[in-house]
């Protein structure tokens, strides 16, 4: 077997005239967590739909767990685990009668898909549910649920896309949970998020996708690094003098954002301490005095806004 | 397992899964019972009078309801494959390894045993309010067999309908055309009382056939009106069965 679990070369997929994918390339390795990180209209759930053989690609070369998606669609199928943005359950059956209901269609029989369905009930906390029709649980409980029966046949490959939207705190330290509890078990998940924090927490590694193509990639720490290392963040006393300080400090004032709402000015710096002096003693000579002074990894946050910044800024004509 | 036994596995499970939403929405399915007993005995007393019929107007109009509630049933089915479609779980379905037809399998299945409870609810009906068959056992079973192919032909139409329509608001749009598609037929008045014209375009449609042949084998006369009836529904499925299933391939378009 290889040691490669997704690859795509060169997808392409239209809806009219809008591209949704738009020459993507990935390699996810076997037994690893895959974060795609997008904003809205990136082509994360288009990815996924392509993946999980529910959407035909246009172009490009697509395997999962060894099989074409498109040629040997079947094949794929009985390899792969899908919770999508929406539930995909039965709303009006209970959650035991839908987990029976999809362990049949995989084909257990019906002993083993009862025996399963209880399994899945016990170990996602839903054991005490009862006949309650999936339609009267909460966001959490669904979630949990669309999660069980994606895992009825213990998947190669598990799509997660955007396993936490529309679910509040609570609910999204379950699913993070039951996520992680996967691992290990040598699943491979290719999840997708908007939430940079989720794919921090999460993924093994991150391809951060827009305009439907990869535009970065790397673990969570190559991609902070990425973009020049550390920052300084200043809070002034006074937000009036945020204008003269950047004038004045040792800093590419290109580089430098401004929030005058928290009186913050933060820009990337490449040597920490010829930094942090310099911009102690240019405060102090100008007599500009800080509230507070931070040097910090750079968040995902940052990561991102930089790298698709950067993307549309090139793609607009000059 | 073969394939044959894994299509036929899968779809007798999506036919429990109907079976299962009946079990849970009882309402519902008396509901749909009670609507064309509703129809019967409103033109049975409100409106009717027998336009232009010889004898007993009960025993013209029962085949008549029959046959119309079997065109209904378009629009039940057209509905019920738009919200599954429309339904995350569809999703589910298609990333699974299961036979690709079985989920429009399972819905045929239970619309043709909703059909069929219908047409039992409706003759008993019938019979309460004096309709009496002059056909024996083996006529008036070989009526339901040939209303039950009409009401398949009306399934797959239906699914057709809602596979092309997509979305729900389109339900309301083929709602209100098979009202009159149903009505321009002989299912209530004869069409010796209408217009020539319009009396020609009735004795075309094919629920038309149907009524009238399940009239005959009610009646316990002889009927030429039985090949038409076996023959409009074929055609029909032979045109819309196909469509609907490339239809469903293609959803991953």
């Amino acid at each position: 077997m290889a040691d490669t679990a997704i690859t795509v070369e060169g997808a392409e997929k239209k809806y009219g005239e809008k591209k949704a994918l738009d020459g993507l390339d990935l390699t996810v390795a076997r037994g690893t967590v895959h974060g795609i990180l997008g904003p809205n209209g990136a082509g994360k759930t288009t990815l996924v739909r392509v993946l999980s053989t529910l959407l035909r690609p246009d172009a490009g070369r697509i395997e999962v767990a060894g099989h074409d998606v498109v040629t040997q669609a079947r094949a794929v199928r009985t390899r792969i685990g899908l919770l999508g943005q929406h539930a995909a359950l039965d709303e009006e059956l209970g959650g035991r009668q839908n987990l029976e209901m999809f362990g049949r269609l995989y084909h257990l029989g019906a002993r083993r898909a009862r025996v399963r369905a209880d399994e899945l009930l016990e170990r996602f906390g839903l054991a005490d549910t009862g006949r309650k029709a999936v339609g009267r649980y909460s966001g959490g409980m669904r979630r949990r649920l669309d999660l069980a029966a994606s895992l009825i046949t213990d998947p190669e490959v598990l799509f997660l896309d955007e396993p936490t939207t529309g679910l509040d705190p609570r609910g999204r330290a379950e699913v993070w949970s039951a996520v992680r509890s996967l691992v290990g078990g040598g699943t491979t998940v290719l999840l997708t998020t908007q939430y940079l924090e989720e794919a921090d927490q999460l993924a093994d590694r991150i391809s951060v996708v827009d305009a439907g193509r990869v535009i970065a990639e790397g673990t969570a720490d190559e991609l902070k690094a990425a973009l020049g290392g550390d920052r300084i963040d200043v809070v002034l006393r006074d937000a009036g003098q945020l204008g003269a300080a950047v004038a004045l400090l040792p800093l590419d004032p290109a580089d430098v954002r401004v929030d005058a709402d928290r009186r913050l000015l933060s820009a990337p710096v490449t040597d920490r301490m010829t930094a942090l002096t310099g911009v102690v003693r240019a405060l102090h000579e100008a007599g500009i005095e800080a509230e507070d002074i931070a040097l910090r990894r750079p968040t995902l946050d940052e990561v991102f806004l930089h790298l698709t910044g950067d993307d549309r800024r090139a793609k607009e004509p000059a | 397992m073969t394939p044959t036994a894994y299509a036929l596995s899968d779809s007798w499970t999506m036919t429990r899964r109907e079976l299962a939403h009946w079990a849970r929405q009882p309402v519902r399915i008396a509901v749909g019972l009670v609507f064309p007993v509703m129809l019967l005995l409103m033109f049975g007393y409100l409106i009717g009078g027998g336009r232009g019929v010889a004898g007993s107007y009960i025993d013209y109009l029962i085949p008549g309801m029959l046959a119309l509630t079997m065109a209904f049933g378009l629009e039940s089915t057209m509905i019920a494959v738009t919200q599954d479609l429309n339904k995350g779980v569809i999703d589910r379905f298609r990333s699974m390894p299961m036979a690709d037809g079985a989920v429009l399998v399972g819905r045929s299945a239970a619309d043709m045993l909703q059909s069929a409870l219908t047409l039992v609810a409706l003759m008993a009906v019938g019979y309460a309010l004096g309709w009496r068959t002059g056909g024996g056992p083996g006529a008036v079973l070989a009526a339901v067999g040939l209303l039950l192919l009409f009401r398949f032909a009306m399934l797959w139409i239906g699914i057709h309908l809602a596979l092309v329509a997509g979305k729900p608001e389109m339900v309301q749009a083929v709602q209100i055309l098979v009202w009159p598609v149903a009505f321009l037929s002989n299912a209530l008045a004869h069409p010796g009382t209408m217009p020539d014209w319009l009396g020609t375009v009735v004795e075309w449609n094919p629920m038309s056939h149907t009524a009238s042949a399940v009239r005959d084998l009610c009646a316990g006369g002889g009927t030429d009106h039985v090949a038409a009836a076996v023959l409009w529904p074929l055609i029909l499925l032979a045109v819309f069965f196909p469509l609907a299933v490339r239809r469903f391939g293609r959803l991953s378009k």
